[in-house]
């Protein structure tokens, strides 16, 4: 990775990779309104990194992004998720049961949409932590086949 | 006839792609393209469903129009839950009356119901594909080979090998007791 | 519904001509030796794929194809290429035929069977009628959220989803405890060993690597 044959890479990825992220946001809060949802913001911000260490190298990608911060992120999503279920069972609902979530007038959906929002953003979590998680578990792994051989 | 082939066609053509998928993950030796066969296969079950969920003349499961700007209008009027549910039982009846699917809303959508199935069955396939791809790995450093039956060859060598290594002992044993 | 011959006419033509992009494509991955157009015709064939789940009105699974099946699974199939080899070996006689024997057994078996299935498109199919239209008439008043995919994802079958969520963060636990957390690869280590043997062996002798 030290040739000057990747500068276009470079420049347009450095342009493209922070917009990649966004739009992986883009489409989890408007989950509700348009396709979408939390897989695929999560793979969608999981693509954006694996696409750094892609152009960049793995070693900056994993000093950005360490390995044990993509574990964790995966794990909180889990638990944010469970938890999302558990808050509704102490609210004196069922378990996932967003409407005991928030107390609204009868006729109102505000626990509907904070629960769909944040399990979505526990989805989101951790398949964006799992999928960079594998990524680093295949990539960190010296390879066989060399640049030159392709 | 015509009709009748017309009609099923889809079903033909994707059966057609999931042979070819099966075709692969049975006839190649490499494991990795094995993978890619089983992945050819479960992209062509993930059509299949696709293709049953749809209606002609419907469109994508996400209300608009008056179905869904509705709910805002009488926001006030909502609130008697089980008033909504004999709304529901009287649609249920009409609509069995008339034959007709959608009749509780202005648009025709297609079921939303195999569209959420296969959404999570391709990152739940995902997930799966990771694994596999990490067992082949393993096999790569243990083997140092990714075909088939070159690693049955070896297997078969070595338990040939331990065979052969205990019915050495064996004779080795019964000759020191009769010697 | 009225006004939709026209486009039926267009969906039929689109429906024949992505499927028939997709065979080639599998017919290629079927042929080829070089594991790096396998992968990269996967690739392709999920991208197509979820072309036509867009024809079909399936925009979710469509959106989900695209990101996952044509992104991730192909970087994924890359990285362990990378690690493993470049070509296939080709196959050939027995190994040929009795799977092409036990493929068309089993595609004309599934070809017989389909014959019972409803017509494409039916809105009248039992599949179509049942909770599919329960949906779609309940998320308004009971979720209040247009996208039905999302409602019934995330609050009709959560449970479902949690599940989900469980296996992919567990999937991601098998890969880490099978390759390691991405720090230096058993091959690595094998390596230095046998160049420190290599160095033992000869001493004066260098290494260029």
């Amino acid at each position: 990775m030290n040739g000057d044959h990747h500068v276009i890479l470079r420049v347009v990825a450095k342009a493209l990779i922070p917009i990649i992220a966004l739009f992986g946001f883009y489409v989890h809060f408007h989950g509700e309104y348009s396709p979408g949802g939390g897989f695929q913001a999560g793979v969608i911000l999981a693509v954006s990194i694996i696409l750094y260490s892609l152009i960049f190298g793995i070693a900056p990608t994993m000093r950005a992004v360490t390995p044990g911060f993509a574990r964790a992120v995966a794990a909180f999503g889990f638990l944010l998720y469970t938890g999302v279920g558990v808050v509704a069972l102490i609210r004196g609902g069922n378990f996932l049961d967003y409407d005991a979530l928030i107390r609204d007038e009868p006729g109102g959906h505000l626990g509907q949409h904070v629960g769909i929002i944040v399990i979505e953003l526990g989805v989101l979590f951790a398949v964006a932590g799992s999928m960079v998680t594998i990524f680093y578990a295949f990539a960190g792994r010296v390879s066989e086949i060399r640049d030159e051989d392709w | 006839m015509v009709e009748f082939v017309l009609e099923r066609g889809n079903y033909w053509a994707i059966i057609g792609l999931m042979m070819i998928g099966l075709y692969i993950a049975f006839a190649a030796t490499n494991l990795i393209k094995r993978l890619v066969g089983l992945g050819l296969f479960q992209t062509s079950i993930i059509l299949f469903y696709t293709s049953l969920s749809r209606i002609s003349g419907g469109t994508a499961p996400i209300l608009y129009g008056k179905d869904y700007k509705s709910s805002y209008e009488d926001k006030d009027s909502h609130g008697e839950t089980a008033a909504n549910g004999a709304e529901y039982a009287g649609e249920a009846a009409t609509d069995a009356a008339y034959g007709y699917t959608n009749a509780g809303l202005e648009n025709v959508y297609s079921n939303p119901l195999p569209h959420v199935l296969m959404l999570t069955a391709i990152v739940v396939g995902v997930a799966t594909l990771a694994v596999g791809l990490a067992i082949i790995v393993r096999i790569r450093e243990a083997y140092g080979t990714v075909e088939s039956d070159e690693i049955r060859e070896m297997d078969l060598q070595v338990a040939l090998a331990e065979a052969q290594d205990e019915a050495d002992e064996l004779s080795l044993a019964s000759g020191a007791t009769r010697g | 519904m009225s006004g939709y011959e026209g486009s039926d006419l267009f969906i039929a033509l689109l429906n024949i001509t992505l499927l028939s992009i997709l065979f080639v494509i599998a017919i290629a991955i079927a042929r080829l030796r070089s594991l790096f157009a396998i992968v990269m015709l996967s690739g392709i064939y999920s991208l197509v794929s979820a072309t036509w789940f867009v024809a079909l009105d399936a925009v979710d699974v469509a959106f989900t194809e695209a990101s996952v099946g044509a992104g991730i699974s192909t970087a994924l199939f890359l990285g362990a290429m990378l690690l493993t080899s470049r070509t296939a070996k080709a196959e050939e006689g027995i190994t040929k035929i009795v799977p092409l024997l036990v493929v068309i057994a089993t595609g004309a078996m599934l070809v017989y069977a389909s014959i019972d299935l409803p017509a494409f498109g039916d809105p009248n199919s039992p599949a179509n009628t049942h909770v599919g239209v329960e949906y779609l008439e309940r998320t308004k008043p009971e979720i209040a959220i247009p996208n039905v995919v999302t409602a019934v994802l995330a609050s009709y079958r959560g449970f479902d989803t949690l599940g989900e969520v469980g296996v992919v963060f567990a999937a991601g636990l098998a890969v880490v405890l099978l390759l390691g957390f991405g720090e230096r690869s058993l091959g690595a280590t094998v390596r230095q060993k046998d160049r420190e043997i290599d160095t033992n062996a000869n001493p004066g002798g260098e290494d260029e690597r």
